[in-house]
């Protein structure tokens, strides 16, 4: 059989123009415009490429929604096998609308599609973890590699045949572990890398830690007397009885409460759920986990203005990373809309 | 969770716990090292008078990390 292929590039690439065509609407060509036609090559008479869908990189950014469904339904249209979009390179604005393309592609036409990209891309960031991005450099230099990248990943997912490991198969990590039968046990593997480390040899983890990203300080609190001060906590810290059924590990979901009547955590009142620690003395007293009874202190001394009347709770043991940066930009949002001027959060 | 809030809310967020090393990771930028895992703020082993004077003085130094102008992360201690 003859895969049908349809290829997804911006205007640039189309020939149509550069930032002075980037509000180009999505358009439909009949067969390969521009790098298409080393996809079609590269195919070797097993596929063809049946349409281009082009479109501006500056009205995908600025009219998402919009873009999507049209190109999405034109891709739809010429009933595909398999998407390929860009490559986009260190392109940020054509890298997020390939990889959104091809994402929403893999999701609701349940067909394969892949993308291309430098790793730095921010293109990147959003869509590794819904669509295949072949690795690429960081500019159009590098489109003699970057085509044949798409392309084998793109035959190996058409044919069905096994997926290997990213760093092998040359597409950026999408965040998926496989469990296989080792010949060596963990301890001997941990111990195997151990020795290496220490003879200063190179070795590879077998579990690569998340990158977490780095923020520029806020500004400080001018007026600490009038300063509105939130109460955060991981420490797993619950209305007793645990009303929303957080869990006591891998939270899904954070609990908001309100503490305005409350002078003083107490086992009678709150208590802990956390699965990470030992909760004895964080039953006896929840405030030695939630600091709330000299919080009112020092807010009755007039040190500071006010504590929020709504406090923030979750446990943070086996949390998903993401998870907790959806909780924390949850609460972040919900405390800019209330005014807050500072926040203490307690960890365990 | 601490740098999602500040980078939303766009105000400082200071956070008291007791291993540094994972605040610094994930990226917690006004850091009080806390007194122990299960009782960060607070030493129960003190009494009730210590426990509370323990919690009294983490909370005015988190104060003074919220009130003072920093570029990088920073470790307030005592």
């Amino acid at each position: 059989m003859t895969y049908r292929i349809v290829h997804y590039i911006n205007q640039f690439y189309a020939g149509i123009g550069g930032e002075d065509a980037a509000d180009h609407k999505p358009e439909l060509r009949k067969g390969f415009v521009g790098p298409g036609m080393q996809l079609e090559k590269l195919f070797d008479g097993e596929g063809k490429v049946v349409g281009t869908v082009i479109c501006g990189d500056g009205y995908y950014g600025e009219h998402t929604d919009q873009a999507r469904v049209e190109c999405l339904e034109m891709i739809k249209g010429l009933q595909p096998d398999i998407l390929f979009a860009g490559p986009a390179f260190n392109a940020g604005r054509y890298g997020f609308a390939c990889g959104d393309i091809a994402a929403t592609v893999g999701e609701e036409l349940n067909i394969p599609a892949v993308s291309a990209m430098y790793p730095e891309n921010p293109g990147v960031e959003l869509y590794s973890k819904k669509t295949y991005i072949a690795i690429t450099s960081d500019s159009a230099r590098g489109m003699a590699k970057a085509i044949p990248a798409m392309v084998s990943i793109g035959k190996k997912l058409l044919k069905g045949e096994k997926m290997g490991p990213a760093r092998l198969e040359g597409y950026i990590h999408r965040g998926i572990r496989k469990s296989f039968f080792h010949e060596k046990s963990g301890a001997e593997r941990a111990v195997e890398m151990l020795l290496a480390k220490l003879k200063g040899e190179g070795f590879r983890t077998e579990y690569e830690m998340p990158v977490f990203n780095k923020i520029q300080p806020a500004p400080p609190v001018k007026d600490l007397s009038k300063a509105t001060i939130a109460l955060v906590s991981s420490g797993g810290i619950v209305p007793k009885g645990n009303p929303d059924h957080i869990r006591v590990s891998s939270a899904e979901s954070f609990g908001a409460y309100d503490i305005s009547e409350l002078k003083n955590m107490t086992p009678d009142n709150y208590e802990s759920i956390h699965g990470g620690y030992d909760r004895e003395w964080a039953n006896v007293d929840p405030d030695v986990v939630l600091p709330l009874d000299v919080m009112r202190e020092l807010e009755a001394e007039g040190v500071i203005g006010k504590i929020h009347p709504i406090f923030y709770t979750t446990t943070g043991t086996g949390t998903a990373v993401a998870n907790a940066e959806r909780f924390g930009k949850e609460i972040g949002e919900e405390l800019k809309k209330a005014g807050v001027d500072a926040a203490i959060l307690t960890s365990t | 969770m601490t740098r999602e809030i500040e980078r939303v809310a766009g105000i400082p967020v200071v956070q008291i716990a007791t291993i540094v090393p994972i605040m610094l990771t994930v990226g917690t930028n006004r850091i009080v090292p806390g007194v122990a895992i299960p009782h960060p703020t607070g030493n129960p082993a003190l009494g009730p008078e210590g426990d509370k004077e323990v919690r009294r003085e983490l909370l005015l130094r988190s104060f003074k990390a919220m009130t003072t102008p920093i570029t990088e992360q920073t470790i307030f201690e005592k």
